[in-house]
């Protein structure tokens, strides 16, 4: 029973290990700025946190390749000040992220991160970073919570969860005319957050609303398909990952429920089909903060933006490659603008106005993006495309 | 509340019933091996999870497409539960081999043996996240810990149907599979020289010996056995829910060897008793109060069982679960 647990520990004492071993090292990589020729190019670092082996790493992946295409770009161009940029694979668990917070503090000396990518890592990891005074933007942490604790150097670019969730119950009140609704979720931060606003917004709205909670961890879902057919509703909203919701669509097709299946962005990923198995995921509705366009359809950067991912990686920009891109932009205009220690980096968001990919680069005071909108998108077969913004898309036919 | 308890009252006994059956397999192989060596075999849940990977190595080397009901999902059930079987037996017996025979004939401590069991669980869980399931499904190397999926191979019907207690075929194949499983294992150790030798064993090491008994052969057909339980729960598994991972055992084999002590550990029977009744309350748990309190009414149960009943429901000792 205590397996778990006692990995977890090994792993984060591993990670401390780390930090301790790397911080008498560390001077000399990280302060490299040469005292004497003043055109030397001096390297900074900028960390991407975030699940980049686990369980819903196809997620963070896209976003990672983003941000680094946006620094190779930017490297290419020969600047004084290159950036050098270092994954930390938090595998998207909290008390690992936070050894390797540590260990991006201490002995990576890093300026800025992009990340921490799930919103249950951003919440433990966030204060280590205000302490260490070192700016972040995440490009996929959506739960509102994070921006209402008053931390100074965090910031995303990305709607969140109750801009999300208004939105898609907004989406399945007015085009799918949605009567009775049953909402899910797996109890985790990021899950919960939005399935409770989904609830709300809908129950608000008139909706008779039936919920129940799955374990992440279970593969057995036959209690909550039980509840479905008990309370046959018309559409089911789903808050989770989309490791847990292929598996526990599959289970609710087998069960034979045939209701609208919508989720949120954490589904946002072919595996929901694949984990659905067969055509189970055809017709199933995802919602995103998030713009994904492959085809370049929504503008001249998006465009530039698809072709450059698709030369470099020979894959399709994907869930916030888009956002991670732009996350990235926002420390290149930083250092751009000659500020290359954390806190004028910091001091230079306070102020940022420029075009990214997907929205203006530009925060509020609390970190949160000065303006977001929310996309549907429709699966069929192993792919989704754009049905539009949520707020005009029609019910697909 | 009761009202949507009343509403899933069949639905949930049906499926209760169905994980339990998986619980009682898999618990056997926690119960013989405590019956006989006092020893919680941590590493069972990872004899599971090979058991799951075997089953799902052979539907995809034989390209199985398209879904099977009938007849035919049996055989096909039949064919990976034999390769199941076969793997898991193996990593039993490996397991026995490798990491605890060695430390009893050094005369290592009970504790040993069970940190060598959690040792070996963990080497298993990271051996196959890293190089088993990428290799055998031909994924990349971070493929290894995400889940992975069977073609839909099964086709699903309702075979019972009398109001509102349906019972689809899987579940049903799942019981009957079980069932059958223990009664053949029953009649194996209450009938044979073997087994009379494993309950001996069981009773006194040391007589059993003194009477001509070969305790290390003993002692390997008991992880044999219970390894073919979990190579069949493997293969029943990958029936039912279509996927698997390197982790999959975890959560089932905590469920497990809940069930086996739940029912009293060493005891055959109440491997089967126990599984059963920790999947119906499992099932009503939440139907009652919700899927989110599934684990926290099980060890409810469990610790107030424990207290009337400390060794559990038909108390402990493989020698006494006998006709």
């Amino acid at each position: 029973m205590g397996k778990k647990p006692i990995w977890g520990a090994a792993l984060a004492a591993a990670g401390l290990m780390l930090a301790a071993c790397g911080g008498g090292g560390g001077e000399e990589t990280g302060g490299a700025p040469g005292g004497g020729g003043s055109a030397a190019a001096t390297t900074v670092k900028i960390g991407v946190m975030g699940d980049l082996t686990g369980e819903n790493s196809g997620i963070v992946i896209p976003l990672r390749n983003a941000a680094q295409l946006a620094f190779e770009e930017y490297n290419a161009t020969n600047p004084t000040t290159k950036i050098e940029m270092v994954e930390y694979d938090s595998q998207g668990v909290p008390e690992q992220a936070t050894a390797l917070a540590q260990q991006a503090i201490n002995t990576d000396k890093i300026v800025g991160l992009v990340g921490p990518a799930f919103s249950g890592e951003s919440r433990q990891v966030g204060p280590i970073f205000e302490e260490a005074k070192i700016p972040s933007v995440s490009a996929s942490a959506t739960n509102p919570g994070l921006a209402e604790n008053g931390w100074k150097y965090w910031h995303r670019i990305v709607g969140n969860d109750l801009t999300q969730g208004g939105a898609v119950a907004d989406y399945m009140k007015r085009a799918l005319s949605t009567k009775t609704t049953f909402v899910i979720h797996d109890n985790q931060e990021y899950s919960k957050g939005v399935a409770d606003v989904v609830a709300k917004t809908l129950k608000d709205g008139g909706v008779t609303v039936q919920t129940d909670v799955i374990d992440p961890q279970g593969s057995d879902y036959a209690s909550t398909v039980n509840k479905v057919k008990a309370a046959a509703p018309d559409a089911i909203f789903y808050g989770g990952y989309y490791a847990q919701a292929g598996r526990l669509l599959k289970q609710l097709r087998d069960g034979g429920v045939e209701a609208q299946f919508l989720s949120g962005d954490g589904s946002l990923d072919a595996g929901l089909a694949k984990g659905a198995g067969g055509d189970n995921a055809d017709g199933a509705i995802v919602s995103c903060p998030c713009l994904i366009d492959p085809t370049g359809k929504a503008g001249p950067a998006s465009k530039k933006l698809a072709d450059a991912y698709k030369a470099k990686f020979n894959a399709d920009t994907a869930i916030y490659s888009g956002e991670g891109y732009d996350a990235a932009t926002a420390f290149i205009e930083a250092i751009k603008a000659g500020k290359t220690d954390a806190e004028s980096i910091n001091e230079y968001f306070k102020t940022i106005d420029v075009p990214g990919v997907t929205k203006q680069i530009k925060f509020a005071e609390n970190g949160e993006p000065a303006a977001s909108d929310v996309y549907v998108y429709l699966f069929k077969g192993d792919a989704y495309t754009l049905l539009g913004n949520a707020k005009e898309a029609s019910k697909p036919s | 509340m009761l009202e949507g308890f009343l509403n899933q009252f069949w639905p949930a006994t049906v499926d209760g019933l169905s994980l339990g059956a998986i619980y009682a397999l898999v618990a056997l192989g926690y119960t013989m091996v405590y019956g006989v060596l006092r020893l919680i075999n941590f590493a069972h849940s990872e004899v599971f999870m090979v058991g799951t990977v075997a089953a799902l190595f052979t539907l995809t080397t034989l390209g199985v497409s398209g879904q099977l009901g009938g007849l035919a999902l049996i055989g096909m059930l039949l064919l990976i539960a034999v390769v199941a079987v076969v793997a898991s037996v193996v990593t039993a017996v490996g397991l026995e081999y490798i990491a605890y025979r060695p430390l009893r004939k050094r005369g290592g401590s009970r504790l040993a043996a069970l940190i060598s069991a959690i040792g070996a669980s963990l080497f298993l869980q990271q051996l196959f996240a890293l190089i088993v399931i990428p290799r055998l499904f031909r994924l990349p190397q971070e493929g290894g810990r995400l889940p992975v999926q069977a073609p839909g191979w099964v086709r699903r019907s309702d075979v019972v149907t009398i109001g509102d207690f349906v019972v689809r075929n899987d579940k049903l194949l799942v019981l009957v599979a079980a069932v059958l499983m223990m009664v053949a294992l029953d009649q194996f150790v209450n009938r044979t020289n073997l087994g009379r030798g494993i309950r001996a064993t069981a009773q006194s090491p040391e007589n059993a010996v003194l009477m001509g008994v070969n305790i290390d052969r003993i002692i390997t057909a008991t992880f044999a056995i219970g390894g073919a339980m979990a190579g069949v729960a493997g293969a029943l598994y990958l029936m039912r829910f279509e996927e698997t991972n390197y982790f999959v055992g975890f959560l089932l084999g905590i469920k497990a060897f809940t069930a086996a002590v739940l029912g009293g550990i060493g005891n055959l029977r109440g491997a089967l008793v126990g599984g059963f009744v920790l999947g119906l309350i499992e099932m009503y748990g939440s139907a009652l109060f919700g899927s989110e309190w599934q684990h926290v009414v099980a060890f409810v149960v469990l610790v107030l069982v424990l207290m009337f009943r400390p060794t559990g429901i038909l108390g402990e000792s493989l020698q006494q679960a006998r006709a």
